[in-house]
C-alpha cells in the first residue's frame, strides 16, 4: 500500500483518541480494559507505519514485544477483576 | 496509488466504525466482538504495510487469544456485574471536556504541521517484514528483550494463579 505515512499515523491519532473517550466515559470494567486495548494497538498502528516509512525492521519487533506485554497486561487485569467481581458463593463442581 | 487510498480509507471507515460501535454499544458482549472486527481490521492494514508476520501475531494474539479471554471473563460474570456502582456527578462532562481538549490537541498537530503528504518510495529489500527477516532481528540484535519477555510473561501467568485462587479451606 502506497499512501503517504501522515494518514496512517491520523487514523492511529483518530483511534487512540476513541479509546481515551472510552476509557473516560464507560462505566463498565471490561469494556474499560477493552478501551486501554485499542489504545495500545492505536500505538501499535504507528510504530508499523513508521517503520514502513523509514523501512526500519526495528519498529516490528518493537510492536511483536508490545503485544507480548499487551497479553500480559489483559491476563493479569482480568484476574484482578475477577478477583473484585467474584460471585459471593464461587461455583465450583463440588457443591 | 488512487486505488491504495480508496483501499487505505475503506479499511480505516471500518475501524474507525467498529471502534465507535464499541463505545456506543450496551452489552459488553457486542462491544468485545466489535473490537475484534476492530483488530482484525488493523491487521489487513498491517498486511498492506509490509509487516506479514505482525499481522498474523495481531491475529492470533489479539483477535484470537486475548478477546477470547474477554469472552470468557464476561461469560463468567455476567456483564452487568462490572458495571461500576457510584459514579461522582461531575465526572462525566470533565471526562467529555478532557477528550475534547485531547482531540483538538491532536488535530492541531495533525492537521498544521508542514505536510509531509509524498507517496511512499517502495521498498528496496524483498524481505522486508517476512517472518525470517524479523525472527533474525529477534534472536540477534534484540534477544535479551526477548528472553525477559519470557521472564514478564511467566510472572503474569502466576499473578493471574494467585489472584484468582480461592482462599477457603476445602471443607472434606
Amino acid at each position: 500500500m502506497n499512501v503517504p505515512t501522515s494518514y496512517l499515523v491520523d487514523l492511529s491519532g483518530v483511534l487512540f483518541a476513541l479509546g481515551v473517550l472510552g476509557v473516560l466515559l464507560r462505566r463498565n470494567t471490561l469494556v474499560l480494559l477493552m478501551s486501554v486495548e485499542l489504545m495500545m494497538n492505536s500505538a501499535n498502528l504507528a510504530f508499523i507505519a513508521f517503520a514502513r516509512g523509514a523501512e526500519a525492521l526495528g519498529g516490528q519487533v518493537f510492536v511483536f514485544f508490545t503485544i507480548a506485554v499487551a497479553a500480559a497486561e489483559v491476563a493479569v487485569g482480568l484476574a484482578l477483576v475477577v478477583m473484585i467481581f467474584r460471585p459471593s458463593t464461587a461455583w465450583t463442581s463440588t457443591r | 496509488m488512487t486505488s491504495d487510498v480508496i483501499l487505505f480509507f475503506t479499511l480505516a471507515l471500518i475501524a474507525v466504525a467498529s471502534a465507535v460501535s464499541m463505545l456506543l454499544s450496551r452489552s459488553a458482549v457486542y462491544a468485545a466482538l466489535f473490537l475484534v472486527i476492530n483488530f482484525l481490521t488493523i491487521a489487513a492494514i498491517y498486511l498492506l504495510l509490509h509487516a506479514a508476520f505482525i499481522a498474523v501475531v495481531q491475529v492470533s494474539v489479539y483477535a484470537g487469544a486475548i478477546m477470547v479471554l474477554f469472552l470468557f471473563v464476561i461469560m463468567l460474570l455476567g456483564a452487568e456485574r462490572v458495571e461500576a456502582t457510584r459514579r461522582e456527578i461531575w465526572q462525566q462532562p470533565v471526562a467529555l471536556i478532557l477528550a475534547g481538549v485531547l482531540i483538538v490537541e491532536m488535530a492541531y498537530v495533525l492537521f498544521t504541521r508542514p505536510a509531509a503528504q509524498q507517496p511512499l518510495a517502495p521498498i528496496t529489500s524483498e524481505d522486508f517484514g517476512s517472518p525470517a527477516s524479523v525472527g533474525r532481528l529477534l534472536f540477534s540484535s534484540y534477544l535479551l528483550p526477548f528472553e525477559v519477555t519470557s521472564i514478564l510473561l511467566l510472572v503474569s501467568m502466576v499473578g493471574a494463579i494467585v489472584l484468582t485462587r480461592d482462599d477457603r479451606k476445602e471443607k472434606p
